[in-house]
């Protein structure tokens, strides 16, 4: 007996054996019952998650200084979204590949967004009669590209010394104050041109649930698509700071759980479990990596009745007496 | 102007029939018309069908006596799960995607949905686990382990879509998360995790279509193969004489 033998003959023997009465469609009827039984019973005792989103007023509201020094990376192209590259932009901060292919260029950039301009300066340009808003938007965009950024670094670093000295559990610098109470926050720095008026505007904008909309993607009246606010809330820290909470984070398996004590998607087990081993772990290209052993393993999975050894070992492991025990026994061996 | 259409007095009109009053429409022969050919797309369809699949196969009343174990339970447990949770997903459609958040009975549904879900996928994959261990491609039913896998992995899409479709913060987390993988093999620009329309429509209709299709060939394949028998006796039908050659 060759193990390279396939296993799957071309055509099915017609079975000549003694046959047992069936009802199929009254088992069917009985299976349905029993599954309706069973989730009701799961739901009456363990419902379902529903955990409420996040807003970008809530956002701005609990993390005021999180809130400014990701809208200050929005306004200076240096956020994960700025630097993603497609499907929103040019960049290439987030481009993967796998030797030589970069199929993430492919279909190039599908989902536009500028994040300056979709973040910050098209919001604060919805905000009617502020003068000094006005001005200082108009100073702003009057000014060169290297102006800008000397202007929105000069903003954005005393914020990314408090962020860190928070992460570290270290004395916050001076020169960042934040209003718990009132949810505000005031960036003492020279250097900033306009840019702390307009970043005082678009928190005041953001508490106020103003925000929210103006971000959805969509000439319409009606809107589905909420790719530009979902991107923007998730470069700033709340969404992770709640996910980390509830043990969603990528090295708690995140993808396969949901909030609570929930079983989430546990067939995503075999994917979840390529981000947790090395190289992969650390890879810059692990999704790819991970899509593409998942793809080949599929294919597998599909194609199994071909393969060799593969398709063999339930001949040499005999589970099959385990399953077809009552056979096995009505025929005394 | 009167909008009613020039229609001429007589009889109220209906089908043409040849019949007399009385006869009944169908007469249970296998064709009707003298004038159907062998080339009627019709007749091949459905001798063609009804060569596959007579419908003492299609609805058997009797089983071999080797379909006997606790394993085949889980492949009607799987097909049962899958008919709760598109009637528990009508119910949720049927009243749009904001209900759920706003009342207990939507809440309630919501939840019905989730856990036939869960045991959909369960019943699956211990369906799938013993359907190898049977190794259940044998006499020439590759076909019925490849739309069963095929199954398998267009359902985890089809999950996916309705958990970044939730509107909740698990939807937030779970479609920012898993866009990056979408996105790096260039799936991401035209199945956007964070769209929650277009996802909503893959949910409820796209994938779900798929799932019911694959299942219903599976379930053909598995009536018109007939449920696989044990080594010992799929070798000897396969070296019955007559058989032999042929395989």
């Amino acid at each position: 007996m060759s193990i390279w033998r396939t296993e799957p003959e071309s055509r099915t023997p017609p079975w000549r054996g003694p046959y047992a009465p069936y009802d199929l469609i009254k088992e069917l009827c009985i299976a349905v019952g029993a599954i309706v039984l069973l989730a009701v019973l799961l739901t009456v005792l363990l419902s379902s998650p529903d955990d409420p989103p996040s807003t970008i007023a809530q956002w701005s509201r609990q993390l005021p200084a999180d809130f400014a020094a990701t809208a200050a990376k929005e306004l200076n192209g240096t956020s994960d979204t700025a630097e993603y590259g497609p499907p929103y932009n040019h960049s290439s901060g987030s481009v993967q590949h796998f030797f030589i292919l970069h199929p993430q260029r492919w279909l190039g950039v599908s989902h536009p967004i500028d994040t300056a301009e979709d973040y910050v300066v098209k919001p604060l340009e919805t905000i009617p009669n502020d003068p000094a808003l006005s001005a200082a938007l108009a100073e702003y965009k009057a000014a060169s590209s290297t102006q800008k950024k000397e202007w929105t670094e000069a903003y954005a670093k005393p914020l990314e010394e408090y962020a860190t000295a928070v992460e570290e559990k270290k004395v916050p610098p001076s020169t960042v104050v934040v209003n718990t109470s009132t949810g505000t926050v005031t960036v003492n720095t020279s250097g900033a041109g306009p840019v702390p008026t307009m970043m005082a505007s678009l928190q005041s904008l953001a508490q106020s649930g103003g925000l929210e909309g103006g971000l959805v993607s969509s000439r319409q009246f009606f809107q589905t698509d909420y790719t530009k606010p979902l991107l923007f809330i998730a470069d700033g820290g709340l969404l992770e700071e709640r996910a980390e909470g509830q043990h969603l984070l990528g090295d708690q398996w995140g993808l396969m759980n949901e909030t609570g004590s929930y079983p989430g998607q546990p067939w995503l087990w075999l994917y979840a479990l390529w981000y947790q081993v090395e190289p992969i772990k650390s890879s810059p290209n692990a999704d790819i990596q991970v899509l593409l052993i998942m793809s080949l393993l599929s294919l597998l999975f599909i194609f199994i009745p071909f393969l060799p050894i593969v398709n063999r070992i339930p001949r040499w492991i005999p589970v099959y007496k385990l399953i077809w025990r009552e056979h096995y026994r009505s025929q005394g061996g | 102007m009167s909008a009613v259409p020039n229609v001429p007095p007589g009889p109220p009109p209906g089908p043409p029939s040849g019949r007399p009053p009385g006869t009944p429409s169908w007469s249970g022969a296998p064709s009707h018309s003298p004038g159907a050919s062998s080339k009627s797309w019709t007749v091949k369809l459905r001798e063609r069908g009804v060569a596959a699949l007579p419908p003492d196969k299609l609805l058997p009343d009797g089983q071999p006596t080797y379909v006997a174990s606790w394993i085949y339970v889980f492949g009607v447990a799987s097909i049962a799960s899958l008919i709760v949770i598109v009637g528990s997903g009508c119910i949720l459609a049927l009243k749009g995607p904001a209900w759920w958040h706003e009342t207990g009975v939507g809440h309630f549904f919501n939840s019905i949905h989730l856990w036939s879900v869960e045991l959909f996928f369960f019943a699956m994959v211990v369906h799938l686990w013993g359907k190898y261990w049977m190794a259940a491609w044998r006499g020439g039913r590759a076909r019925v382990w490849i739309t069963g896998a095929i199954t398998f992995l267009v359902a985890i899409p089809c999950a996916l879509t309705g958990y970044v479709s939730q509107q909740n913060f698990d939807a937030q987390w779970i479609s920012t998360q898993a866009k990056d993988a979408m996105n790096s093999v260039g799936v991401g620009a035209f199945f956007n995790l964070t769209n929650f329309g277009q996802m909503y429509s893959y949910h409820i209709l796209l994938l779900p279509i798929a799932v019911v299709a694959l299942v219903s060939l599976h379930v053909l394949l598995v009536r018109r193969h007939g449920v696989v028998p044990p080594f010992e006796l799929q070798d000897k039908l396969a070296d019955a004489p007559g058989e032999k050659g042929r395989a």
